[in-house]
């Protein structure tokens, strides 16, 4: 045992505001008292405000906020399932229900709050559950195993919150409430009737203005719930969530002041009425308020930290109780003076029934300030309007703007983050304000996930997390973090503006274009961008003599290289289906230049491992039998996959694969920035995966929904939804005219899904494009795209066939010989390249 | 290089495309040959490197795409895109990698690759 001379710390209580405690001791003073910590619960710490996740398989272990190796880092001790029996504040000893004493120099209580249960007879039979702790939860799980009916006794945030685990858990659900509205506290009445409203649309009952007498046992479920109107509600489980009440009774038994209605009282540094005793969280009562959310008690939490560390230059002056939260998919939020109690305020209300969203701005008699909001059904501007009311900021001359839905052509409403100041809390939950954030983005936090991780800026309730990314972007902007998109040090222009530049300039060849507009030699970045605009414009062959220099070694050998210097052959296949006569020819391919095959993603198949002088002889076989080149090898369309569709499917309600052999062979051969992938669902089951494709359709009863700019890869990315419910005709226009602006607009190498990503005005300003032709050029779209259709050609058909293009397909210019360096091992059953370090060195010059 | 060097023919000039490469055997060596054209069309010159890419370890490197970078002559590499500069072999992105260069010349229409230098 070693003897310490530190001063002794012990800490009552570790939920989220205890070991937020101890967080903020470490930081402000790692090794200056001996710290022991009670915890009467069988785990250290977790997030209470995200526990109903539990139920939908969130597991404990994920809802720990304690570090695995906090413990161990910090030389603090945690005693799990001990807690506090008594406290002697005279002779500083404190009593741990093992029985144990151990004597403090600072106390600091954190021992929270307890789920209120009214005092009416029955209270205490069985399946009647409180909703606090991972314990309760898993009691309240085993109950609903044997209930079929759950009611929970309170509408507040709790009690929702509640409603909706027992929803989870496959109950027929009730909320029964005393008062005449759901969270009577946070919303109005307008709000409160279209929070019900959704509720029940969800399929939870709402009994308001209910006051439950007493249980007794039911006639069809475990019990019955009497009510003072003299109805009644059966019921199998009972779930009590009508408010907290402070865990005061140690302070209470060791004498420290306490409020008439419980609560340890507090003065501004969270000291009690002993000076060597603090108390923290919702057991703490500050100028007779409880604060029942985390961010107050965060607060408490930091204070506490500095003022026994000596520092009490900041005092807690009491907290914001805005909130923003989803009960059941419903978002509702409640910032300030919600109820307009302040005199003089005034209000403006927004109600859309139809749309079931509510919204009302609270503000000063004159107008310029927003004193509080109540939002229900969309939350989105929560972190804006949270910002004006909790820094004052002056607002505009309407400021129904702020709630009002943009209309079209508008301009974005709400703040600039530009506007506000450096102390501007950005996240209350952890008490981040701006200047911290932009702190750490100076520190090189600039990724969301770094930032996050740094400040811990809207780990907690995430209600900021949009407002911590327009931070971010915004600072980012201030400090140049803007990147010229020139092509190269060749042209100072952008790929779309090269492609203004070709088009308009009638230019037909790289050598035109670097004259014209360009300087030096060019490299293997413009040369293919402008080989690819050069075909998406004119489409002439890529195989002309005048293009061959700037085509990469794909486009010159129309096949992909590989890593030992073969190339893989891909036919196509449209939408994915062949008939087995075809399969045979590819097989028998395989088979004869020991080909390694592989089926792709995109449905196909792939044959590997074809030496350059192969690939004429191996796709004269291919085409005889009917084959196309696929265009792997290039930046342009790939496959259109498709599941099998209403031919075939049960459940499919169009032809899907007849769609994407349509489409397939509609954009066969286009180039573009990029590679573009696209498929086709028979039914909204999306077998297809066509909401990660660059341009996806689904089938539905009526036509085709139209999505866009999805993808997979490295930087997955869902589809966005341009249109719905297209005809044949009309899916191919659109897709037609999306394309094209595409290909017309995007950077080099840019996927449609970072283009529409960045492109101002997002999807929205793509439906106007596309579907609403706000910009009045569709119809020349369509003709470019039509345009690149009829003038396809086959490129391997082509190659094939003409003696000068054949030339090129051998390896030395001076020999018919085959590279040496190039060879293979067997790996299950084909072949696979050889390790360098297994090969001959033919070939290398020594 | 000198005069009595041995000079291999290994093809016309015009069987090379304009900036573009081809691989040539010569003797138990691949030679990536190259033909510098000028945008205005004028020969600027056939430069001579390995054919073995040593990034990637494979007999690729006539197959780049040519150009220049900050006035350096370079050839790209088609498998990890590094550059080589012509007239040196050296890699621009990686110091430790270097191709050798070969001695070329076009006499009368004719190419003729020479001793590694």
């Amino acid at each position: 045992m070693t003897v310490s001379s530190r001063p002794k710390l012990v800490l009552v209580g570790h939920g989220m505001v205890g070991q937020k405690f101890l967080e903020q001791l470490h930081a402000q003073s790692p090794d200056a008292f001996e710290v022991t910590v009670l915890c009467e619960e069988p785990r250290p710490a977790y997030d209470r405000v995200h526990l109903s996740s539990y139920f939908t398989g969130t597991t404990a272990e994920q809802l720990s906020l304690t570090p695995t190796d906090f413990f161990a880092g910090t030389g603090y001790t945690l005693n799990l399932g001990e807690g506090a029996a008594t406290i002697d504040c005279a002779a500083k000893t404190i009593t741990t229900t093992q029985g144990r004493t151990l004597s403090y120099d600072a106390l600091v209580l954190a021992t929270g709050s307890y789920p209120f249960v009214p005092p009416l007879p029955g209270k205490d039979r069985q399946h009647c559950l409180v909703y606090r702790t991972i314990e309760d939860l898993e009691a309240i799980a085993a109950s609903a195993k044997q209930s079929k009916i759950g009611t929970v006794v309170g509408g507040g945030l709790l009690g929702l919150e509640a409603a909706k685990a027992l929803k989870d858990l496959g109950l027929t659900t009730h909320v029964v409430e005393f008062a005449p509205r759901l969270m009577a506290v946070q919303i109005d009445d307008l709000g409160g009737r279209l929070l019900r409203r959704k509720i029940e649309q969800l399929g939870v009952t709402v009994h308001t203005q209910k006051n439950t007498k007493e249980i007794i046992d039911g006639e069809t479920a475990h019990h019955r719930m009497v009510f003072a109107d003299g109805g009644h509600l059966e019921t199998d489980l009972i779930l009590f969530s009508a408010g907290i009440r402070p865990r005061d009774e140690l302070a209470r038994a060791s004498g420290l002041a306490m409020g008439e209605r419980g609560g340890i009282c507090i003065d501004n540094h969270c000291r009690t009425s002993d000076a060597s005793v603090y108390a923290i969280g919702e057991c703490a009562l500050w100028e007779k308020k409880i604060y029942g959310l985390v961010a107050p008690g965060y607060q408490m939490a930091e204070i506490a930290a500095k003022a026994i560390a000596g520092d009490t230059a900041t005092p807690f002056l009491g907290a914001d109780m805005s909130t923003k939260l989803k009960l059941m998919g419903v978002d509702v939020a409640s910032i300030g003076d919600a109820h307009a109690a302040t005199p003089g305020a005034l209000t403006y209300v927004y109600s859309d029934e139809v749309a079931g969203i509510y919204k009302k701005l609270v503000v000063s008699a004159d107008s310029k300030t927003l004193l509080g909001a109540v939002l229900v059904g969309e939350a989105e501007d929560y972190g804006n309007l949270l910002q004006f009311a909790l820094n004052a900021i002056p607002l505009a001359a309407n400021p129904e703007d702020l709630i009002l839905p943009t209309r079209e052509g508008g301009a974005k409403k709400g703040l600039g983050v530009d506007l506000l100041p450096a102390s501007a809390t950005i996240c209350s939950c952890n008490n981040v304000s701006k200047g911290a954030l932009c702190s750490a983005i100076d520190a090189g936090n600039t990724s969301i996930g770094a930032l996050k991780k740094c400040t811990k800026a809207g780990t907690t309730c995430g209600g900021c997390a949009p407002l911590v990314k327009q931070v971010l972007d915004a600072e980012l902007k201030a400090r140049g973090v803007t990147v010229n998109n020139f092509l190269c040090e060749h042209f100072a222009h952008s790929r779309q503006g090269m492609f203004h530049l070709i088009k308009m300039g009638s230019i037909k060849s790289f050598d035109e274009a670097l004259i014209k507009h360009g300087s030096g030699r060019g490299c293997d970045i413009c040369k293919p961008a402008v080989a690819s605009i050069l075909a998406s414009v004119w489409n002439e062959h890529i195989l002309m003599p005048k293009h061959q220099s700037i085509q990469d070694t794909n486009d010159y050998y129309l096949a992909n290289l590989q890593k030992d210097g073969t190339y893989s052959v891909v036919p196509r296949i449209p939408g994915g289906e062949i008939t087995p006569e075809k399969l045979i020819v590819i097989g028998e391919v395989g088979k004869k230049y020991g080909l390694y095959t592989k089926i792709t993603g995109g449905q196909r198949i792939d044959l590997f491992g074809a030496r350059v002088e192969q690939l004429p002889l191996i796709w004269k076989e291919l085409v005889d039998a009917g084959f196309e080149s696929g265009h792997a090898y290039g930046k342009s369309m790939r496959t259109v996959k498709s599941c099998v569709g209403s031919n075939w499917c049960r459940f499919g309600v169009q032809d899907s694969v007849g769609m994407a052999i349509k489409i397939e062979e509609r954009y066969r051969g286009l180039r573009s920035p990029h590679k573009i992938k696209l498929a086709v669902s028979g039914c909204t089951r999306e077998c297809a995966e066509a909401q990660s494709k660059d341009v996806g359709v689904i089938a539905t009863e009526k036509g085709w929904n139209l999505y866009v700019s999805g993808n997979g890869g490295m930087k997955p990315r869902h589809a966005s939804l341009l249109a719905t419910d297209l005809d044949d005709a009309t899916l191919v226009k659109f897709i037609d005219r999306y394309l094209m602006f595409y290909i017309r607009t995007a950077d080099r190498l840019q996927r449609t899904s970072t283009w529409l990503d960045n492109l101002e005005g997002g999807i929205d300003y793509v439906k106007k494009v596309v579907c609403e032709d706000s910009l009045g050029i569709a119809a020349e779209l369509e003709a470019e795209m039509q345009g690149l259709v009829d003038t396809y050609e086959c490129e391997w058909k082509k190659a094939i066939n003409d003696e000068e293009t054949l030339k090129r397909f051998k390896h030395f210019v001076n020999s018919a010989e085959a590279d040496a360096n190039i060879q293979f091992v067997n790996e299950r059953g084909q072949i696979k390249p050889r390790n360098a370090l297994e090969k001959s060195t033919v070939g290398e010059p020594a | 290089m000198t005069e009595n060097a041995q000079w291999t023919h290994v093809c016309a000039l015009t069987d090379i495309l304009p900036n573009t490469g081809v691989c040539a055997k010569v003797g138990q060596a691949q030679v990536a040959v190259f033909r510098i054209v000028s945008p205005q069309g004028a020969e600027e010159g056939v430069f001579a490197l390995g054919n073995f890419e040593p990034k990637s370890q494979a007999n690729v490197l006539s197959r780049g795409l040519v150009g220049d970078l900050g006035g350096v002559s370079v050839v790209a590499s088609p498998v990890y895109k590094n550059h080589y500069a012509l007239t040196t072999g050296a890699c621009l992105e990686e110091e430790t990698l270097r191709v050798p260069v070969f001695a070329v010349r076009v006499v009368e229409g004719a190419v003729l690759v020479g001793a590694q230098q």
